[in-house]
């Protein structure tokens, strides 16, 4: 509690300085706290259909994009990470995709895709597959050697080894990579919104930009920082049950 | 067989494949252009100055926010990482900035910083700064409290612990972070170039291609160009922390 | 009383370092046969081999009955953290029906004394009954022939005495066959019925030595009896014989590696 007490009070005492600072300034760029929560009760609130025609579908997006890559990023990497010699063959290749700035493809998907949600999705996996790509090659391949040939002895069926084995012992890597995979979605699907579409809140922070209204500008990146961080906790919620079967800490082990 | 050269065939197995997606008539011709014809649009432009003066400004652009970002990440983890009561209290602002994406941001970096290659600099320090400060916070987490105690049983103050220990044994995940931070540094900046319209760099090249003329051998050279760079920011920086980290 | 296991000729090489020499020897149906040799000697090869985890250079093994099941001496890793104990030792028995698994993990955990610990998680036991829940689920699998590799090297010397005795008394109760490779000469004739003696690296058959004890061993009058004693020595002298040839730690470090780089890309 007294920890709680001392994270939120911070917090709370920037965002004061913040209101104060802000209506002493009347600065147009950097308006305070009170008129930025105005804007986005009057923009979401009093106006339910941008919530549903812009933060929804965006949201949508996001996961849906985060969703696809996962799969495909933990299946692929499954494969890989328990052949050396695939690995061989295609980590050069993945190093290198890896280090492609996803928006440089925003113009290629554009024309490959003709815009609109497939474009963007393709923008969003594109850029978040390879930490969870990456992550669960490295994981599957830090199965132990004991764990394999335990396996092997049993000789259990393929399916029970992967599913079984592999994929328990790489779920920790895993978790990472979908952690680091999700707050890349976001900033992806913001990327993929500000070109090539005209909802999204993305397009809205567009929108608030050309029309000079800076507080509803405040209003969408204070959307964003509040979206990210609900995100995560969720995944980190999920990830703690998911994991609770690792040993916490070092004296709950007997070693 | 060794393994740089199964790694060569991999990539010229995907080379093939999408010269062959290029060449069919499935894909528009315009919006993939086949390798061939991006390889040699590649060769032009690795002869033109103008283009060597994007990737200058873009490679110049990145490693001065990196600089930046180590100079503000690394103290502040330190002391985020030694003073617990610090870092309880900055947790909740923390946590709430780091998953303001970069990107949403530049609409309100024009509107302060203007065009020129401040706007994208900050948002690449902005982007680059989470993973040098998160490692090291979590390094000194790492720190083996024998190695504390043993500098301090020898008379080592606070601040000598910090510089003598702390920071010695939290180097290798510095580095790492730093690494990290370099990739993203580059996406980040090259994103800015490409949406905020800078005056020059990789992602303003890419943008010009695109609006301009559509020449799609254009854009997909600068991304293949901005691929490069990473692995080699990417590599230079892992040998670098093989080399001074060999501990 | 038939064989279990037949080994003829037993021969690996890594390389050009030869790691077991032409093996030959038999274990019968409800015997309990000890190798023991010096530390490096090619043991882990021999029962790599034995298992199917490498293929042999040369030579055979053939096993009467269709699986085995392995004991390891590092449990902390043979076991799977993310399963409960109960998990654990139904691990090998995915192809029953789920009753029968159950039925089947639940006795073996009784045998070994753990089945109240049947929910909890393998790291939350100790070392010693973790390595009952790897016997457990052995036995859980009704091996043909159930090998241990070093079984009890990694528990303290209390836990140690209450396994071997565990692993008597188990055997005994369900009559099976059991090859414990070990470095302890001690442990290998309070536990044998038989003693095969290996030399150093290539690992050859020194001595292939009956066990003149009773079945039934405890561990204060068993240790002090003559015969227990007089084997003991002669088990001593035998190695140091065998042992003198020195040993190549360069290639042995080798063989190990690729031992181990072998077994990841056979089972992937």
């Amino acid at each position: 509690m007294n920890k709680f007490l001392q994270r939120w009070t911070v917090f709370a005492g920037l965002v004061v300085v913040w209101q104060v600072a802000g209506m002493l300034a009347e600065d147009p760029f950097f308006p305070p706290p009170s008129d930025i929560l105005t804007a986005a009760w009057e923009w979401w609130v009093l106006e339910p259909e941008n919530v549903t025609g812009h933060i929804l579908p965006s949201i949508g997006r996001l996961l849906s994009g985060w969703a696809i890559a996962a799969v495909i990023g933990i299946s692929l990497g499954l494969l890989l990470g328990r052949s050396d010699r695939a690995m061989e063959y295609a980590g050069p290749l993945l190093v290198f995709m890896r280090s492609i700035p996803p928006p440089a493809l925003v113009p290629v998907f554009l024309l490959l895709f003709r815009g609109g949600t497939s474009m963007q999705l393709a923008t969003i996996v594109f850029g978040v597959i390879w930490p969870v790509l990456l992550n669960t090659v490295d994981g599957a391949r830090s199965v132990d050697v004991t764990k394999v040939d335990t396996s092997a002895v049993f000789r259990i069926p393929r399916h029970q080894w992967i599913l079984g084995v592999v994929l328990p012992a790489a779920s920790p890597k895993i978790f990472a990579g979908l952690r680091v995979s999700l707050s890349l979605s976001l900033v992806l699907m913001v990327i993929s919104e500000l070109v090539g579409t005209d909802n999204g809140i993305g397009s809205q922070l567009m929108v608030a930009q050309r029309e000079f209204d800076y507080t509803r500008m405040w209003a969408g990146i204070v959307l964003l920082g509040v979206l990210g961080y609900g995100l995560n906790t969720v995944l980190l919620a999920v990830e703690r049950r998911a994991l609770a079967w690792q040993p916490r800490s070092r004296d709950e082990q007997h070693a | 067989m060794r393994a740089f050269t199964r790694g060569l065939i991999g990539i010229a197995g995907f080379l093939a494949l999408w010269e062959l997606l290029g060449r069919s008539p499935l894909i528009p011709a315009h919006a993939l252009p086949p390798p061939s014809a991006v390889f040699g649009e590649l060769v032009t432009q690795l002869t033109s100055p103008e283009f060597l003066s994007h990737v200058v400004a873009t490679v110049l652009a990145v490693l001065i926010a990196i600089a930046i970002a180590i100079a503000i990440a690394v103290p502040s983890g330190l002391v985020l990482g030694s003073v617990p009561a610090v870092r309880h209290a900055t947790r909740a602002v923390i946590e709430f900035l780091r998953p303001i994406p970069s990107v949403a941001l530049i609409p309100l970096a024009l509107v302060v910083l203007g065009f020129g290659p401040e706007t994208k600099i900050t948002l690449a320090v902005y982007a680059a700064l989470w993973p040098i400060l998160f490692n090291t916070i979590y390094a000194l987490d790492e720190l083996d409290p024998l190695l504390v105690e043993t500098s301090r049983v020898f008379g080592t103050g606070r601040v000598g612990v910090l510089f003598r220990v702390a920071l010695p044994s939290a180097l290798p995940f510095v580095l790492t972070g730093i690494r990290l931070a370099a990739t993203t540094a580059l996406i980040v900046m090259v994103s800015v170039e490409l949406m905020a319209g800078a005056q020059i760099g990789l992602g303003y090249f890419i943008m010009e291609a695109r609006s301009g003329p559509g020449r799609m051998d254009q854009v997909l050279v600068g991304t293949v160009v901005a691929g490069v760079i990473g692995v080699l920011l990417n590599n230079g920086l892992e040998r670098v922390r093989r080399r001074w980290v060999a501990w | 009383m038939s064989n279990m296991l037949e080994v003829a000729d037993l021969g690996h090489t890594y390389g050009d370092y030869e790691a077991i020499g032409g093996l030959t020897f038999t274990v019968r149906a409800g015997e309990l046969v000890c190798v023991v040799g010096p530390s490096g000697c090619g043991k882990s090869t021999l029962l790599r081999t034995i298992s199917g985890l490498i293929e042999p250079s040369r030579g055979d093994v053939s096993l009467k009955g269709s699986h085995l099941a392995v004991v390891f001496q590092d449990y902390q890793r043979s076991l799977f953290p993310w399963l409960t104990v109960q998990g654990n030792v139904e691990f090998p028995l995915r192809s029953l029906p789920r009753a029968e698994r159950r039925v089947r993990a639940a006795e073996a955990l009784e045998w070994v004394g753990l089945g109240a610990a049947a929910k909890k998680r393998p790291w939350q036991l100790s070392g010693g009954m973790q390595q009952r829940v790897a016997i457990a689920r052995a036995l859980a699998y009704r091996p043909a022939l159930l090998l241990m590799d070093e079984p009890f090297a990694s528990v303290d010397a209390q836990t140690r005495f209450e396994l071997e005795d565990l692993l008597l008394r188990v055997r005994r109760e369900h009559d099976t066959t059991v090859l414990v490779v070990t470095h302890d000469i001690d442990e290998s004739v309070y536990l044998g019925d038989r003693i095969l003696v290996l030399s150093g690296s290539p690992a050859k058959l020194v001595a292939d030595l009956e066990v003149p004890l009773p079945a039934e061993r405890d561990q204060v009058t068993t240790r002090t009896d003559e015969a227990f004693v007089a084997l003991r020595s002669k088990v001593a002298r035998l190695l140091n014989v065998g042992g003198k040839q020195t040993l190549d730690v360069e290639k042995w470090a080798a063989a190990e590696r690729e031992s181990l780089s072998e077994t990841v890309s056979t089972s992937s």
